[in-house]
């Protein structure tokens, strides 16, 4: 009988410190499959940013630089050029990259680094304990927003694959979501475009993918899957807002 | 076949980091350093090497980390304000124990301060500077020579001891011209097993400082600072130029330690007896050498171009009673030669 299903190969065997019905596991396998797809996993550099993705060097068998908080692009740089035929990738939150870190991600993107960013967008900081994050939804309670994020004190939710889809230096920007079986189809393929075009060296590439924080947004599993798409969809459109064809620009 | 030239100090040190293999640079502009990422950006590309100026020196430290992680030999310059951006990442580096050279032309502080020549960063430098419990290994060149020598020397440590280099400079160093050999020797190299390359034929690798279970974090503090008291006994470097009928002896570093020949070759035509001691590397601090001419010297004077920064390392130096005394010029004033000696007379009186 022919196996159609399996862990990736990538995908180290073994329990995570994920909280039930986080979407870090699911996503942590999308990049698995996309490295096997590729077959790059011994060429390939993985940059852990801070936040609960930080022990991605525990589920995923590749070499993993850990990152100070937000810098994991600037990391990512500088191994890329010391390695520049080796497939290299960062994975980050929304702090990470939304806001402590986004002047490395813009200009990493603007130089046209040919790296790959993965970017779990779950509205909050999950490992401090459910702060806001420059991603959080108006009227989302957190931690420290109480009543709701207001915009009037804390300006809006920043829309990250459409703004770094401006910048001249990137050849894919996409945002995904990983609720349900049709989005995690079109996630797995964005995850795949990202990787493939990083080995043809065309560029910088982004994948923004929309999960599910049930412990900070103080829902069960199954609630929090209907909030990405009831809440977090509509705000942060699902689509690639930029793919460049060719590596046209050098 | 060796070469005699006239160099300023900038470009002799981006010479020693060409000549110690470095190939990647990244930094950030900022006076009085410019001449360094200037000429490398035309030079680095040249022989085959990676010049990125980053958009802030948060970045360049980061970019400098992932280089080092890959296994490069890696460095940034930067001054002041662009230092102490730096600091995370240099505290994470020694926590990873990354390898790399950071240079800092000072410039006086606190805040955006002055440009003129200054040695007020010697404590954030010789402290770790960051947050932990970690050191730099700091080397304060005193000539365009040493420019030279001691970024080649830097390279060298950062790899034996992988752990990050400052090499603590300033304006007149960076600016000064003076006849500079060229070293054919090539520089040491060491095997990194441990580099971030993809794990081809072998089980991944990891660079991290994060040590969350129980205990693990102790264990690898005590890692490092037994790896810090192996510099110390190892690599210390120090210039005594002694008398041993000293009545007095002077301590100084970088340019410093320069007007302190002047002012010592002054002394000693008119009698006085006077030992001469210049740190060059400020960590690992000659503290053994201090005390072995302090245990002849009851009188020590310590001249710097700050309000008093190295002379507390002078004094957990010397033995027991011996008098230490101070000439300090803050905020980019230099002190001369006839101040010095006026001061080795006084402290004889
Ligand atoms: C310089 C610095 N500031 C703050 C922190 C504390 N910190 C750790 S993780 C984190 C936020 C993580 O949130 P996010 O990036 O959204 O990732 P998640 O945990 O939600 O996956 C913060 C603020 C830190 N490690 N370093
Ligand atoms: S806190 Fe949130 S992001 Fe972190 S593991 Fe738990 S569910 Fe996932």
């Amino acid at each position: 009988m022919k196996q159609v299903f399996k862990r990736p190969e990538t995908l180290i065997k073994t329990t995570t410190h994920f909280c039930p019905g986080c979407h870090h596991g699911t996503v942590h396998r999308l990049v698995a499959e996309a490295i096997d797809r590729l077959g790059v996993r011994e060429d390939t550099i993985g940059v852990a940013g801070v936040g609960c993705g930080v022990f991605l060097y525990d589920y995923l068998a590749v070499d993993v630089c850990e990152a100070p908080h937000g810098r994991a692009p600037a990391v990512a740089t500088g191994i890329k050029r010391v390695n520049p035929e080796k497939i290299v990738f960062t994975y980050q939150g929304d702090g990470d990259l939304a806001s402590i870190g986004m002047s490395e991600v813009v200009h990493t993107a603007n130089r046209g680094e040919n790296i790959t960013v993965i970017f779990v967008n779950n509205s909050v900081y999950g490992m401090t304990g459910g702060q806001m994050a420059p991603t959080t939804l108006l009227g989302q309670q957190t931690t420290t927003s109480p009543r709701g994020r207001d915009f009037h004190y804390d300006g809006y939710p920043i829309r990250m694959a459409e703004m770094l889809a401006t910048l001249e230096g990137v050849a894919f920007a996409a945002r995904v979501a990983v609720d349900k079986p049709a989005n995690l189809r079109k996630a797995k393929q964005a995850v795949n475009t990202a990787f493939e075009m990083q080995a043809k060296n065309m560029g910088f590439t982004f994948v923004e993918l929309l999960s599910a924080c049930p412990t900070n947004w103080y829902m069960t599993p199954l609630a929090a899957l209907r909030r990405i798409e009831e809440e977090m969809i509509p705000y942060y459109p699902l689509g690639i807002f930029r793919q460049r064809k060719a590596a046209d620009y050098l | 076949m060796e070469e005699r030239i006239m160099l300023k100090g900038s470009v002799a040190l981006a010479e020693g980091a060409l000549t110690a293999g470095c190939r990647y640079y990244f930094g950030y502009p900022i006076t009085p350093q410019n001449d360094i990422p200037e000429y490398l950006s035309l030079h680095m590309p040249e022989r085959g090497g990676v010049f990125i100026q980053a958009e802030s020196e948060v970045a360049s430290i980061n970019m400098l980390l992932g280089a080092a992680a890959a296994g490069a030999r890696a460095m940034t310059s930067s001054s002041g304000p662009g230092i102490s951006l730096m600091q995370e990442g240099l505290s994470y580096m020694a926590g990873s124990e990354l390898p790399c050279v950071v240079v800092n032309i000072t410039r006086s502080g606190p805040g955006l301060g002055g440009i003129s020549p200054t040695q007020g960063d010697y404590k954030q430098a010789t402290c770790g500077g960051g947050h932990g419990d970690y050191y730099l290994i700091v080397l304060a060149p005193s000539s365009v020579q040493e420019m030279y020598d001691l970024t080649i020397r830097g390279f060298e440590l950062a790899d034996k001891y992988r752990n990050p280099v400052m090499i603590l400079g300033d304006a007149i160093l960076g600016q000064m011209k003076e006849p500079v050999t060229l070293r054919d020797a090539k520089p040491v190299t060491y095997d990194k097993p441990w580099a971030l390359t993809g794990p081809k034929g072998r089980k991944p690798q990891l660079v991290k400082s994060l040590y969350l279970k129980d205990g693990e974090m102790e264990v690898h503090n005590w890692k490092l600072a037994e790896k810090y008291r192996r510099l110390a006994e190892e690599d210390t470097m120090v210039e005594v130029d002694e008398d041993a009928d000293a009545d007095i002896a002077v301590v100084a570093y970088g340019s410093c330690a320069r007007i302190v020949i002047s002012a010592v070759e002054m002394a000693r035509e008119e009698g006085i007896r006077v030992s001469r001691i210049r740190p060059i590397t400020l960590y690992p601090f000659p503290s053994g050498e201090i005390r072995r001419v302090s245990e002849k010297v009851g009188r020590f004077l310590t001249v710097e171009m700050n309000t008093g920064q190295m002379v507390r390392d002078v004094r957990l130096s010397v033995a027991p009673g011996c008098d230490v005394r101070l000439l300090a010029r803050p905020g980019g004033a230099i002190p001369t030669p006839q101040q010095i000696l006026a001061e080795i007379r006084k402290a004889l009186e």
